[in-house]
C-alpha cells in the first residue's frame, strides 16, 4: 500500500501560497489553487535551487501553473510539465488532504527525481 | 455532364487571375466547373511593371500564370477572344468568335482601357496608347525609326510610359494638361521637385499645355499643336492621360451603370444582376473607380467569398496612398495629400540640396495624419501610411514626422523610442539579439513576446532588456499593420495605465475585485505583481496583508532580493547615505553574527547577502532595534537618494544636499511605482552625487534647485533632462511630487523613467506642460495622492515583525526546522559566497 505522510494541517496551506515540505528524500512543493491541492518538486531545474514553492500561481494558456521566482519559468501544477521547455518537467507527487491534513507520498508519481544536490 | 455550376469569368488580366487564384484557394472548383475567357493572346501579365519590357524583361518573365496552373485545376482558358454579348434572361454569353454559352454566375474583370483625348490627328499612324504587351510591341517598333517620343499625360502611367520611350533611346518629351506633375497625388511642391528631378534625367516636361491638333510634324512625324501656340515636333505621340472603365459588355447588357460609366457593385462586389459580379477598373464602387491593383485584389477575394459562401468579406473601400519608383525617383502619395479635409493643417519640408520634398497634412486638432506627399525620399511612407490608417496620434509637433533626424536627436525625439535605433544595434546581450534579429522574427510571424522569446531568446536571460524587446515588438507590430494591444498578459484587456485609472476610480482595493471585474482567469506571475503595485501606489495598504500576499513576487513576499542560490539579501535603509558609525558597527555585527556577505552598493548602502528565509526575522529585528528601517531594495520602489556632502563639509558646495537628499528619501519611501526609482541631489555643479544618471537628480545652484527627470545608468545609459531651474525647496518637492505621481499614473508595467520619458507623446515639453503650468489640471489631484502615500508610509520589516502570525511564513519547510541542504557557502576573500555546482558536488563527497 502507499504510504502517505502528513506534511502540515489543511488550514496551513493557503490559497494560492505555496508551502515547500520535507517528505522522505524529497523537497516538495504544495500549492492550494481554486480548491486541488498540488503537490510537485521544489526544485528548479533552471536554476538549480530548491525555490519552486516560493513561486507565484496562476493559469496560463489553459494551464494551472506556478512561475519560477528565478528565471520565470511556467511548470503546470497538474503533470510538472514546463511550459518554454518541452524536455523539461518537474516531479508529481500523490498528494491529498485527509482528516483535516494534508498528506504527501514520498515518491514522485512518474519519472525518477530531478538531478539533485540534496 | 458534371452536377457543378457554370461560373464564366470574363477578362483575364491582373485581377481576373487574382480572382481564379483565390476560388482555387477556397476549395470553389468543387462547386463550379469555370471558364476564363481573356480577348489578349496570352494569360494574365503584370500590367504595373510594364515598362520592364523595354529595360529587358520578356512577356514569359512578367506572366502571372504559373506554368500550368489553369489546366492544372480543370479550368477553361479561352484566350484571344472576347465576349460581346451577355443575354441576361436565357444567361447566355456569345464572343466575337461566335462561339457561345451558358453561365449560372459570371464575373466581369474586363478592366479598364486608356483614355485618348479626342484631338484631332489622335488616330494618326505612330500615335499609342499603353495598356499591354501589344501595345509596347508596336511602340518598340516604331522606335526603332524615331528619333523622338511624347507622352500625352503627366500622371503616374505617363512618367511610366515616359520611362519606356526614354529606354527606348528616344529623346523624349511629357506633356501635361494640368500645372503639374502627377496632379491627382502630389501637390504644387511635390509636382516641382519631382519636374526638377525628372528633367535632370532628361525628359523635358511641358505643363499646362492643351493639345488641340496633332498634324505632321516638320522633319518629324507629327507636330503637336498646343492652345497657347506653341508646337512640339515628335515621331511618336503616347496617350496615357488616363483610364476609363472597360464597361460596354455590361451597359449592352442593361446592368446598372454610373453616370460617367463604371459598372456599379454593391459591396459584394455584385452588380445589379445577382448572378453577376464585377472586380477590378470596371467596377464603380460608391461612384468611385479604383485604378490600382490592390483594390482590384480585394474585390477579387470578396466575389470569391461570395461566390464560394466560404467567406464573409466586404467591400467597404480603399486606400489609395501609393508609393513607386519612377525612373530612379521615389515618389509617394498618403491620404488626402492636397489638404482638402475641412480645417486641416499641412507641414512642408524641402530640401533643396538633396532634392527631397515633404508634405503632411493633419486634422485641425493635431490629432490625426490626413496625408502626406513625399518626392525623392519616401522612406516615411510606411510610418506615415500606418499613422494615416491605424489613427495613431502623431507627436504634439507632427512636423517632426517629416523633419530630417539628426544622429543626436534620433533616440530622442518624442513618440519614437526603439523606432530609430539602428537594425544592427544589439537589444539582448545575454544571447546577442540585435534589434534587426527581432525585426526579422517579427516579420516571420512572433506577434507576441512569447513567442518572439521562443524564436530568437531575447529577454530570456537577464531579462534586462524584456521592456525594450516589448517596444520593438509593438513597433514592429505597427508598422505591419497589426494592431499592438498593450494588455499586459492574458488575463486583463488593459495596459497597465487603464489598470490605475480601473483601480483608481473603481476604488477597487483586491486583486479579485479587479480581476472579476475588469479581467478572465486566475491571474499569473505578471498581473498579480502589477496589480499589487498598483494597490500599493493608490491605497498604500501593507504588501502582505491576506489578500496582497500571493499577489507578490519572491522579493516583496520575503521583504528581501532573491539570489541565485535561493536566499536574500537585505538592504537596510541608509538616507542619503549618511550613516552614523554605531549604525555601521550594528551592520557590521549582525553581517558577522549571521555570517553575511557585505558589499556597498552603488547607492550608498550596505547589502548583506546570503540570509536564509528563516533567518530574515531574527536578522531584522536587530537591524530594527537599532533604528534601521527596510531599505526597499526588493521593491518597485524608490531605492536611495545618493547624496554629496554639500555645502555643509564642502569647499565647492552651494546648499546642502545631504538634508535635502535625506528630506526627499523620507518622503518617497515605500512608494510603489512602475519601476524601481533612484535619486540623487548633489551639493553643486561638480555633480559628484552624478545625479544626471538618476530617474530625479537635484543639482544645487548659486540661486537654488536645478531638477532633472528622466536620467538613468544601467543597460541603455540616459542623461536626464534639464527640467527646472532655480527651484526653492517648497517648489522643488511639489514638483518631484507631481512628477512621481505622473509617472505612477501613466507608464507602462516596469517601464523605467527614462523609456517613459522617451516614449510620453509630446516628450519634456508636454511633461513641462503638466507639471509646471498644469495643463491638465491634476495638480492638486497628483499632489494629494502622494500626500496619502507620504501619510500612510510604514516599515514593512517592522510591521511584519509585529505579527506572529506572517513570522510564520518565514521558514524553508513547513515541517521541518532544518534548513535547506541545497544552500552551501564557501568562503573568498574572508567572507561567504554560493558553493558552484562543482563544489557542491566535491563538499558532498567529503563528506
Amino acid at each position: 500500500m502507499s504510504q502517505w505522510t502528513t506534511i502540515c494541517q489543511d488550514e496551513q496551506l493557503s490559497a494560492n501560497l505555496g508551502i515547500c515540505a520535507l517528505v522522505g528524500a524529497y523537497q516538495v512543493a504544495v500549492f492550494r489553487v481554486k480548491d486541488q491541492v498540488f503537490a510537485l518538486d521544489n526544485f528548479d531545474p533552471f536554476s538549480g535551487v530548491n525555490v519552486i514553492s516560493r513561486g507565484i500561481v496562476g493559469d496560463l494558456r489553459g494551464h494551472l501553473v506556478v512561475a519560477s521566482p528565478i528565471y520565470k519559468q511556467h511548470f503546470d501544477l497538474t503533470t510538472g510539465q514546463c511550459l518554454e521547455d518541452d524536455t523539461v518537467s518537474l516531479n508529481v507527487f500523490p498528494v491529498r488532504v485527509h482528516e483535516g491534513a494534508i498528506q504527501v507520498q514520498p515518491a514522485p508519481l512518474v519519472r525518477p527525481v530531478a538531478e539533485q544536490v540534496a | 455532364m458534371s452536377g457543378k455550376q457554370t461560373l464564366v469569368v470574363v477578362g483575364n488580366g491582373m485581377v481576373g487571375h487574382s480572382f481564379m487564384e483565390k476560388l482555387v484557394a477556397a476549395g470553389g472548383l468543387e462547386q463550379y466547373q469555370v471558364v476564363v475567357f481573356g480577348e489578349e493572346p496570352r494569360p494574365a501579365y503584370d500590367r504595373v511593371h510594364l515598362s520592364e519590357f523595354f529595360s529587358g524583361r520578356s512577356a514569359e518573365d512578367l506572366s502571372m500564370v504559373p506554368e500550368g496552373f489553369y489546366q492544372k485545376h480543370g479550368i477553361d482558358l479561352i484566350l484571344d477572344e472576347a465576349v460581346i454579348a451577355i443575354n441576361r434572361d436565357t444567361r447566355e454569353l456569345t464572343t466575337n468568335k461566335e462561339s457561345s454559352i451558358h453561365y449560372h454566375k459570371l464575373v466581369l474583370a474586363t478592366g479598364s482601357y486608356p483614355f485618348v483625348p479626342p484631338v484631332p490627328g489622335h488616330e494618326r499612324d505612330n500615335c499609342f496608347v499603353y495598356r499591354t504587351i501589344e501595345d509596347l510591341q508596336a511602340i518598340a517598333k516604331a522606335a526603332g525609326s524615331s528619333k523622338v517620343g511624347t507622352v500625352v499625360g503627366g500622371g503616374l502611367l505617363g512618367l511610366e510610359a515616359a520611362k519606356a520611350l526614354k529606354d527606348l533611346g528616344l529623346e523624349t518629351h511629357v506633356v501635361e494638361f494640368a500645372s503639374r506633375l502627377m496632379a491627382v497625388q502630389v501637390d504644387d511642391g511635390g509636382g516641382a521637385m519631382l519636374r526638377q528631378k525628372i528633367e535632370a534625367l532628361g525628359v523635358q516636361i511641358h505643363t499646362g499645355k492643351n493639345t488641340r491638333l496633332i498634324t505632321d510634324g516638320e522633319g518629324t512625324v507629327h507636330q503637336m499643336q498646343f492652345a497657347d501656340g506653341e508646337v512640339l515636333n515628335t515621331d511618336i505621340v503616347l496617350f496615357s492621360a488616363g483610364i476609363r472603365p472597360r464597361d460596354e459588355l455590361a451597359k449592352q447588357a442593361g446592368l446598372v451603370m454610373g453616370e460617367r460609366g463604371g459598372i456599379v457593385i454593391n459591396n459584394d462586389c455584385l452588380t445589379s444582376d445577382a448572378s453577376i459580379y464585377a472586380i477590378g477598373e470596371c467596377a464603380l464602387w460608391d461612384n468611385r473607380i479604383f485604378g490600382l491593383v490592390a483594390p482590384g485584389y480585394q474585390m477579387a477575394q470578396v466575389a470569391v467569398d461570395h461566390i464560394t459562401g466560404k467567406g464573409s468579406s466586404q467591400f467597404t473601400g480603399a486606400d489609395m496612398s501609393t508609393k513607386l519608383k519612377l525612373m530612379g525617383v521615389d515618389v509617394a502619395s498618403i491620404g488626402d495629400a492636397h489638404g482638402n479635409t475641412k480645417g486641416s493643417l499641412s507641414y512642408q519640408f524641402i530640401d533643396e540640396e538633396k532634392q527631397v520634398y515633404k508634405k503632411l497634412v493633419v486634422s485641425k486638432t493635431k490629432k490625426r495624419v490626413l496625408g502626406a506627399v513625399l518626392v525623392g525620399d519616401a522612406d516615411d511612407y510606411g510610418t506615415l501610411l500606418q499613422m494615416m490608417l491605424n489613427g495613431i496620434v502623431p507627436p504634439a509637433n507632427p512636423a517632426e514626422l517629416i523633419l530630417p533626424q539628426s544622429d543626436a536627436s534620433a533616440s530622442a525625439s518624442a513618440g519614437l523610442g526603439v523606432a530609430a535605433l539602428p537594425e544592427t544595434v544589439q537589444i539582448c546581450s545575454c544571447f546577442n539579439v540585435s534589434k534587426g534579429d527581432l525585426v526579422d522574427a517579427v516579420a516571420a510571424g512572433c506577434q507576441d513576446i512569447a513567442a518572439l522569446k521562443g524564436s530568437t531568446n531575447a529577454g530570456t536571460g537577464c531579462g534586462g532588456c524584456a521592456q525594450l524587446v516589448k517596444q520593438v515588438l509593438d513597433h514592429e507590430l505597427t508598422q505591419l499593420g497589426v494592431e499592438v494591444k498593450k494588455d499586459i498578459c492574458e488575463h486583463f484587456p488593459h495596459s497597465r495605465q487603464e489598470l490605475y485609472h480601473l483601480v483608481r476610480v473603481g476604488e477597487l482595493t483586491t486583486f479579485s475585485q479587479v480581476i472579476d471585474k475588469h479581467g478572465r482567469g486566475m491571474g499569473c506571475d505578471i498581473c498579480k505583481p502589477t496589480i499589487g503595485s498598483i494597490l500599493a501606489s493608490c491605497w498604500n495598504d501593507y504588501i502582505l496583508k491576506s489578500d496582497h500576499a500571493p499577489l507578490q513576487d519572491t522579493n516583496d513576499y520575503f521583504l528581501g532580493n532573491i539570489q541565485k542560490d535561493g536566499t536574500y539579501s537585505i538592504v537596510p535603509r541608509v538616507p542619503g547615505g549618511e550613516i552614523t558609525p554605531q549604525k555601521l558597527i550594528v551592520i557590521g555585527e549582525v553581517a558577522r553574527d549571521f555570517n553575511l556577505y557585505t558589499k556597498i552598493t552603488g547607492g550608498q548602502r550596505i547589502d548583506l547577502f546570503g540570509a536564509r528565509v528563516n533567518e530574515l526575522p531574527a536578522i531584522w529585528q536587530r537591524l530594527v532595534d537599532a533604528g534601521f528601517e527596510t531599505g526597499h531594495a526588493y521593491g518597485k520602489s524608490l531605492r536611495t537618494v545618493k547624496s554629496c556632502v554639500g555645502s555643509t563639509w564642502c569647499r565647492y558646495g552651494v546648499l546642502d544636499s545631504t538634508s535635502m537628499a535625506i528630506a526627499i528619501e523620507h518622503r518617497y519611501r515605500g512608494v510603489r511605482s512602475p519601476h524601481k526609482v533612484k535619486m540623487a541631489v548633489s551639493g553643486c555643479t561638480r555633480e559628484c552625487a552624478e545625479a544626471q544618471s538618476k530617474d530625479v537628480g537635484v543639482i544645487a545652484t548659486e540661486k537654488g534647485w536645478n531638477l532633472y527627470v528622466g536620467g538613468n545608468g544601467g543597460m541603455k545609459p540616459r542623461h536626464a533632462d534639464l527640467f527646472a531651474t532655480e527651484l526653492d525647496d517648497e517648489i522643488l518637492v511639489k514638483y518631484i511630487d507631481r512628477f512621481m505621481m505622473f509617472y505612477i499614473r501613466t507608464a507602462d508595467r516596469l517601464q523605467r523613467t527614462s523609456v517613459w520619458l522617451d516614449n510620453l507623446e509630446g516628450g519634456l515639453d508636454y511633461l513641462k506642460s503638466v507639471i509646471i503650468d498644469d495643463s491638465l489640471g491634476i495638480n492638486q489631484a497628483l499632489e494629494d495622492e502622494m500626500t496619502h502615500l507620504v501619510g500612510t508610509y510604514q516599515c514593512e520589516w517592522k510591521t511584519t515583525l509585529e505579527s506572529p502570525e506572517k513570522l510564520k511564513r518565514f521558514s524553508h519547510f513547513i515541517n521541518s526546522d532544518q534548513p535547506d541542504s541545497n544552500v552551501v557557502f564557501v568562503d573568498e576573500r574572508h567572507q561567504i559566497r554560493p558553493a558552484t555546482k562543482q563544489e557542491k558536488i566535491q563538499l558532498k563527497e567529503v563528506i
